[in-house]
C-alpha cells in the first residue's frame, strides 16, 4: 500500500504538469516573440499575455494546496547538499513563478501599455507610469526569465537522476499513473 | 551511494541527452542559432549607428513636444468598426508633434517627416495608439528594406556624409525608396504643424457590429488652410520655427483635424506601405481631433510611453502590413532603452517660446 504521504495528492501532480508545460511554453514564446518581427511577433504577444496571467492564476491555487498538504519526505539517505538544493531549487521556482508574471504585468503598467487580454479584456495597471520603472522590469523580466529556464534545467535533471539513476520514489511522488514508490531498501530508502 | 556502472552512466548520459536537446530547442526558438532572424534590437541598433546614441530620446523621432486634448466622434465610423472610440463621444487624447531622424537637437528647417503621435482613450479604457506621418506613403516596405536603408544613408565618420557608391547600391535595389524621395521633392510642404495633413501609412482592419472586416488607412485633415512654404529658404528658419509656431498658435486657439478614414476595395494592396489607393476610394469624416494644449517632453505625458501603432482596440485589428510588427517591436526596444537613461532636457525646453507653453 502507499501510504499518504509518498505522493503528492492528485490535484497537485495534475497542476504540477499542466503548469511545466504552460510555464516551458511561455519561455519558448517569450524568446520566440523577441526574435523577429515578422507577423509571429503579434500572435505570440496575444498568447503570452493571457497565458501568463492563467499561470500567475494557477500558481496561486498550487501554493494553497502545497501549503494544506505536507509533501512527501525526501529520500532519508539523500546527501545533505542535495537536499538543500532541492528545497532551494523549488522555492526558487515558486518565487519565480509568481514573479515572473507579475513582473510581466507591473512593466507593462509600468511603460503605459494598456494590459489587454484577448484583444477586449482590459487588466488595471499594477504599477505607475514610470520610465526607469519600466526599463528596469523589463530588463528584470529577461534575467528572470533565462533563471527560470536554468533553474528548470536543473531541476529535470535532477528529477530524472532520481527517476533512473537512484530509483527512489521521488520521481513517483509526482507522476500521473499508478506509479508506487518502491519500498524502501537498505541503499534507497525513505523517511516514512 | 549509486556505484558507477555502466548501465548507470548509460542512463546519465541520456539525462544529459535530454537537458541538451531541450537547450538547443530553446536556442533555435530564440533565434540564437541561424538561420538569421531580424530583431527589433538590430532595427534600433541600426537607427542609433545613423544618428547617434542620445540618452533619454527617442531613436526616431527624437525631436517633439508632447499634446492634449480630445477626439469627439460623430458617429458615421461606427459603420465601419465596433470601436467604442467611433460612438457619438469625446474621448481624451493625448499626444507628440515631432520631427523625424533620431537628433534631439537637429533643426526643424530641413526635409524630414513632421509628425503626429495620439494616443485616444475610449470611455471603457481601452487606447488606441497611433503615429502618423506627412506623407501617405514610406519610403520601404518591408523591415529588412528599413534597416538597409538606415544602414546605406549612414554617415561615414570620415565625411560626415554617406557613402554616395553605397546609397546608390540601394537606391538601385529600391525603386520605392526612389519614388517616396521624388515625391517628397516635388511635394509642396506646409508651413506649419497646424496645416499639416497626417497619414495612418499603413493600413488596417476596421471589424464592424456584424464581424464585418474593411480594410482601411485614415489621415488626419486640418481645417487650418493649407500654406506652402518655400523650400528654398527652408534651411535659413530659426532652429525651432515649427515647434514654436504650433506653440504660440495653441495658447490663442485649439487646432482641428477631421479624421477621415479611406477605405481599400479589393485587390487594393494592404501590405505595402509604398503605395497609395487610387483617389476615387470611399472617404468618411468619422470625427474632429481637436489639440488645445502643448507641453515640454519634461512637462508633459508623452514622454516615458510609446506611440505603438498596434494598442488597438477591439473594432481595429493590424493588416497584413509587415511594417506593422516591426513598428511594434522597435517602438518597445526604444522606449526600454531610453526609459532607463537619464536624458537631458529636450532642445524645446530651453526655447523661450516653448517655455512660455509651460503650465
Ligand atoms: C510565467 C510567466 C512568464 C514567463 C515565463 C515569461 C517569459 C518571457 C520571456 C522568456 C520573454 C523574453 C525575454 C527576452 O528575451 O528579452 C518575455 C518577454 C515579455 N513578456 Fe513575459 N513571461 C511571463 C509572463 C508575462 C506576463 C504575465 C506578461 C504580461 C501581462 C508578459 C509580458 C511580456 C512582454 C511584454 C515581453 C516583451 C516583449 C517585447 O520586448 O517586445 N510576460 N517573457
Ligand atoms: C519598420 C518601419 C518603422 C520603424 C522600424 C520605425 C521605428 C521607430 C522608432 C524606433 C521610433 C521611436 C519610438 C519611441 O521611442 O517611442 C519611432 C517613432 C515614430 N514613428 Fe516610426 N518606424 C517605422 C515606420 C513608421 C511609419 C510607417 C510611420 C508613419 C505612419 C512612423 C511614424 C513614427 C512617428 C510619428 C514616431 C514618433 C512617435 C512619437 O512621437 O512618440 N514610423 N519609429
Amino acid at each position: 500500500m502507499t501510504s499518504p504521504a509518498t505522493r503528492f495528492p492528485l490535484a497537485f501532480r495534475l497542476l504540477h504538469w499542466l503548469m511545466a508545460i504552460c510555464i516551458l511554453a511561455m519561455l519558448f514564446i517569450g524568446v520566440g516573440m523577441v526574435s523577429t518581427v515578422s507577423e509571429m511577433r503579434t500572435w505570440l504577444i496575444d498568447l503570452h499575455k493571457p497565458l501568463g496571467i492563467l499561470i500567475l492564476c494557477l500558481a496561486a491555487i498550487r501554493l494553497c494546496i502545497r501549503l494544506a498538504y505536507p509533501a512527501p519526505a525526501l529520500p532519508a539517505d539523500l546527501p545533505i547538499p542535495q537536499r538543500m538544493a532541492a528545497h532551494l531549487s523549488h522555492l526558487l521556482l515558486y518565487v519565480l513563478m509568481f514573479a515572473l508574471p507579475i513582473i510581466g504585468w507591473a512593466m507593462l503598467s509600468a511603460g503605459g501599455y494598456p494590459v489587454q487580454l484577448f484583444g477586449t479584456f482590459v487588466l488595471p495597471p499594477i504599477a505607475p507610469i514610470d520610465g526607469p520603472l519600466f526599463t528596469f522590469l523589463r530588463q528584470a523580466h529577461t534575467v528572470l526569465a533565462m533563471t527560470l529556464f536554468a533553474i528548470i534545467l536543473a531541476h529535470l535533471g535532477a528529477a530524472l537522476f532520481h527517476a533512473w539513476v537512484r530509483r527512489d520514489g521521488v520521481w513517483q511522488a509526482m507522476t500521473l499513473g499508478h506509479g508506487q514508490r518502491r519500498l524502501p531498501t537498505s541503499s534507497t530508502g525513505y523517511a516514512p | 551511494m549509486t556505484r558507477l556502472t555502466l548501465p548507470v552512466a548509460l542512463r546519465l548520459l541520456a539525462i544529459g541527452g535530454v537537458l541538451l536537446v531541450l537547450s538547443a530547442v530553446f536556442a533555435i526558438a530564440a533565434g540564437w542559432l541561424p538561420p538569421h532572424r531580424l530583431r527589433a534590437a538590430t532595427i534600433v541598433d541600426a537607427l542609433e549607428a545613423h544618428d547617434g546614441r542620445h540618452p533619454g530620446f527617442r531613436r526616431a523621432h527624437a525631436k517633439g513636444l508632447c499634446i492634449e486634448g480630445s477626439f469627439s466622434s460623430n458617429g458615421n465610423g461606427a459603420l465601419l468598426s465596433k470601436a467604442g472610440i467611433f460612438a457619438k463621444s469625446d474621448s481624451p487624447v493625448i499626444g507628440r508633434f515631432s520631427t523625424g531622424g533620431g537628433q534631439p537637437y537637429a533643426a526643424d528647417g530641413r526635409l524630414a517627416f513632421r509628425s503626429l503621435a495620439l494616443s485616444l482613450t475610449q470611455a471603457d479604457g481601452e487606447q488606441w495608439r497611433m503615429a502618423l506621418d506627412d506623407t501617405p506613403i514610406f519610403p520601404v516596405a518591408t523591415p529588412q528594406a528599413f534597416v538597409d536603408f538606415q544602414r546605406a544613408t549612414t554617415p561615414d565618420p570620415k565625411t560626415g556624409k554617406p557613402d554616395p557608391a553605397l546609397v546608390d547600391t540601394y537606391m538601385a535595389e529600391h525603386p520605392e525608396t526612389r519614388a517616396f524621395v521624388r515625391w517628397q521633392q516635388d511635394t509642396p510642404l506646409s508651413t506649419s504643424f497646424a496645416n499639416e495633413t497626417f497619414y495612418s501609412i499603413n493600413a488596417f482592419r476596421f471589424i464592424d457590429d456584424t464581424g464585418k472586416t474593411w480594410m482601411v488607412r485614415w489621415s488626419f485633415e486640418p481645417e487650418t488652410p493649407f500654406e506652402a512654404i518655400d523650400k528654398a529658404t527652408l534651411g535659413a528658419r530659426p532652429a525651432n520655427f515649427l515647434f514654436d509656431d504650433v506653440i504660440a498658435r495653441l495658447t490663442r486657439n485649439p487646432l482641428r483635424w477631421h479624421l477621415i478614414v479611406t477605405i481599400a476595395e479589393p485587390g487594393d494592396p494592404t501590405d505595402d506601405a509604398t503605395t497609395v489607393w487610387p483617389a476615387n476610394r470611399n472617404r468618411v469624416d468619422v470625427g474632429t481631433l481637436a489639440i488645445d494644449r502643448a507641453l515640454t517632453e519634461e512637462n508633459g505625458d508623452c514622454r516615458s510611453i510609446t506611440f505603438d501603432p498596434l494598442i488597438l482596440p477591439s473594432g481595429i485589428a493590424p493588416s497584413d502590413d509587415p511594417l506593422l510588427p516591426a513598428r511594434s517591436g522597435a517602438y518597445a526596444s526604444s522606449l526600454a532603452r531610453r526609459d532607463g537613461e537619464h536624458g537631458k532636457p529636450s532642445a524645446l525646453a530651453d526655447d523661450p517660446e516653448a517655455r512660455r507653453a509651460r503650465p
